[in-house]
């Protein structure tokens, strides 16, 4: 059962109308089975049209549903073999990331990324993808192992932002992503990151700065929340709506401004509503990105992705 | 549940007279004529102005650093006949972004409050003898905050000290990332980070001191990155911003809680300095880390 968001109230009503005349037909009442049909293809119709302008806000939405596949359905879906690593060797084991030795398409990379979970349960335990210094410690081992041995990196970035709580501080949660981000721009692979939800801050960017970032459709990338750029620069709650718009988080926007590299398209009505074809379509991205960077020697590899964030905003 | 690494300090806009100095900007001020009495934020001793300027803006009771500007930085830490550098030019207001104000109005107000065009400034100079370039970010623009403009004049200033063959002294202040960029002020993390390796590649010295407050994504990039990290007595120096670390927590936090003494005991900063040592301390770091002596 998809869960649909407020502002699918309409698509919602059309579906629950053909659920109910379906409830009742019983196969050899023609005119059902035509009302049903015509209501399906209205239902589809408003689908395509509302997904086709979502407002910055609705995506917002969108990359947050509690549907949307993260990375351990990505995990199963477009990669295989995943030998998961854990630990940053000096305090824990954080679950707000994951990462680990894979293959995509038959190449041996390293996949790291934030994972969200699915239920109250796995939420608890991934720290609703926040991850600790430690998370971020752990994604700068994995990625210095990927570079000592020539595995490229891939990341899926998930996160509303790390984790802000006392003992992330303690830890040195500032000095653990600064860390992380100067990780990225040291190894000597390649690296493709993807934000695949919501790209929260810095806590986004310590595994974000790659050589190219691509986002998905409706995915988001901001360096503050919309609620929270509303209280704090509208002192109020209620304008996050406007907050998303004007801080342009969309991968539409982010692609503009050259801070992305490429959209991986969605299906209709978002990732919620076909992870395995959405799956296809970010292995798909992810393998041309990294086919592109075959052959490049190590020096070239670092100084495109070190003058691709000198680049960005220049004027 | 907010969770960006931001707290309402960052865009903090100070409406103070354009004659009062940076250095009494963190004080309350009372309302005499001549404002020439303020009242210690810490411990609510009243100062006589004058003084307290003379003594580095450092309260002479209970030694509470005031907030000081990158003028007052520069005559503070550097030799005299320092050269200030330009600052680098960047789109203005890229996004035409508008809150509750245009951007390009608050940084015009910012512009006609404040010596420089932005939040960070470097000079060129020498630290008792020995090159070096130091930069200052300055609370009282916009909080310091860290957009473009901040990211830019930090990579021209490492540059600078490539160019130089010298170490590159960075003084951090800012409540976080400007917002009013958007993703724009989120990339100066990894852009500066940029500059700090290239720096380390030249083998030459990074130099950070944290002053009140310093927090959000310029503590997650470069204020975090230093060869040797100082901070000053009692900054405020965090990732996350109290208030929401309270918001998630739902408990009181702990006493000292992301000050500076507090990040020396969690080894995350190697000494707390005084502002009156701060000038010898980074004078015989650098007679250790320069590869030799440049003057
Ligand atoms: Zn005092």
């Amino acid at each position: 059962m998809t869960s649909f968001l407020d502002f699918e109230k309409p698509i919602a009503e059309l579906e629950a109308r053909i659920a109910e005349l379906r409830a009742t037909a019983d196969g050899s009442d023609l005119d059902i089975g035509a009302e049903i049909a015509k209501l399906e293809k209205k239902s589809a119709a408003m689908l395509t049209g509302t997904y086709a302008k979502l407002s910055p806000w609705q995506k917002t939405q969108v990359a947050r549903h509690p549907q949307r596949p993260h990375f351990v359905d990505y995990i199963r879906l477009a990669f295989n073999d995943f030998v998961p690593l854990g630990g940053d060797r000096l305090y824990g084991e954080d679950a707000a990331i994951i990462g680990g030795l894979a293959k995509l398409d038959g190449r041996k990379i390293m996949v790291i990324g934030h994972e969200k979970g699915q239920d109250t349960a796995s939420r608890i335990k991934h720290n609703f993808g926040m991850a600790k210094p430690e998370g971020y410690r752990k994604a700068i081992r994995l990625m210095e192992m990927a570079s000592k041995f020539g595995l490229p990196v891939v990341t899926l970035v998930d996160t509303a932002g790390a984790f802000p709580g006392v003992e992330a501080e303690e830890r040195g949660q500032a000095e653990a992503i600064a860390r992380s981000t100067e990780a990225c721009l040291g190894l000597q692979v390649p690296m493709v990151a993807a934000i695949v939800g919501e790209g929260g801050s810095g806590g986004a960017v310590a595994i974000a700065s790659a050589n190219r970032v691509l986002m998905l459709e409706h995915s988001v990338y901001s360096v503050i929340s919309p609620e929270g750029a509303s209280s704090i620069l509208w002192r109020t709650p209620d304008k996050a709506a406007d907050a998303a718009t004007a801080m342009k988080v969309t991968a539409q926007d982010l692609l503009d401004l050259a801070v992305i590299d490429g959209i991986v398209p969605e299906p209709v009505g978002g990732a919620h509503r076909d992870p395995a074809g959405t799956a296809r379509a970010l292995a798909d991205a992810l393998g041309r990105e990294l086919a592109a960077l075959d052959g490049k020697d190590t020096a070239e590899i670092v100084r495109q992705r070190e003058e691709r964030f000198l680049a960005i905003g220049a004027l | 549940m907010q969770t960006g690494p931001f707290n309402e300090i960052g865009t903090h806009h100070m409406s103070w007279l354009s004659k009062v100095r940076n250095s009494l900007s963190s004080l309350a001020k009372r309302d005499t004529p001549d404002n020439l009495w303020m009242k210690c934020p810490s411990c609510s001793q009243m100062l006589f102005a004058k003084d307290f300027e003379a003594n580095l803006s450092v309260c002479p009771h209970c030694q509470h650093h005031g907030r000081i500007g990158a003028e007052a930085r520069f005559d503070l830490l550097l030799d005299a006949g320092y050269t200030v550098l330009s600052t680098p030019k960047v789109p203005e207001n890229p996004l035409g972004f508008r809150d509750t104000k245009k951007y390009s109005d608050r940084l015009r107000a910012a512009r006609a409050s404040n010596p420089y065009p932005d939040a960070l400034t470097n000079a060129l100079g020498t630290i008792e003898g020995m090159k070096a370039v130091l930069g200052v970010q300055d609370f009282k623009f916009m909080g310091g905050s860290m957009g473009m403009a901040v990211g830019e004049a930090f990579v021209a200033g490492v540059e600078r000290a490539i160019a130089e063959k010298c170490g590159y002294v960075i003084c951090t202040a800012a409540g976080g990332a400007r917002m009013q960029e958007g993703i724009l002020s989120l990339m100066q993390m990894p852009k500066t980070t940029v500059a700090t390796r290239r720096l380390a590649a030249a083998g030459l010295p990074y130099i950070v001191i944290l002053t009140d407050p310093t927090t959000g994504g310029v503590t997650a990039s470069y204020a975090m990155l230093g060869d040797v990290q100082i901070a000053e007595p009692g900054a405020l120096i965090g990732f996350a911003g109290q208030r929401v670390i309270q918001d998630t927590i739902r408990e009181k936090l702990p006493d000292g809680f992301q000050r500076a003494e507090y990040l020396y005991d969690h080894g995350m900063v190697d000494m707390v300095v005084h502002r009156k040592d701060l000038k010898t301390t980074l004078a015989t770091l650098l007679g250790y880390l320069n590869r030799k002596e440049v003057a």
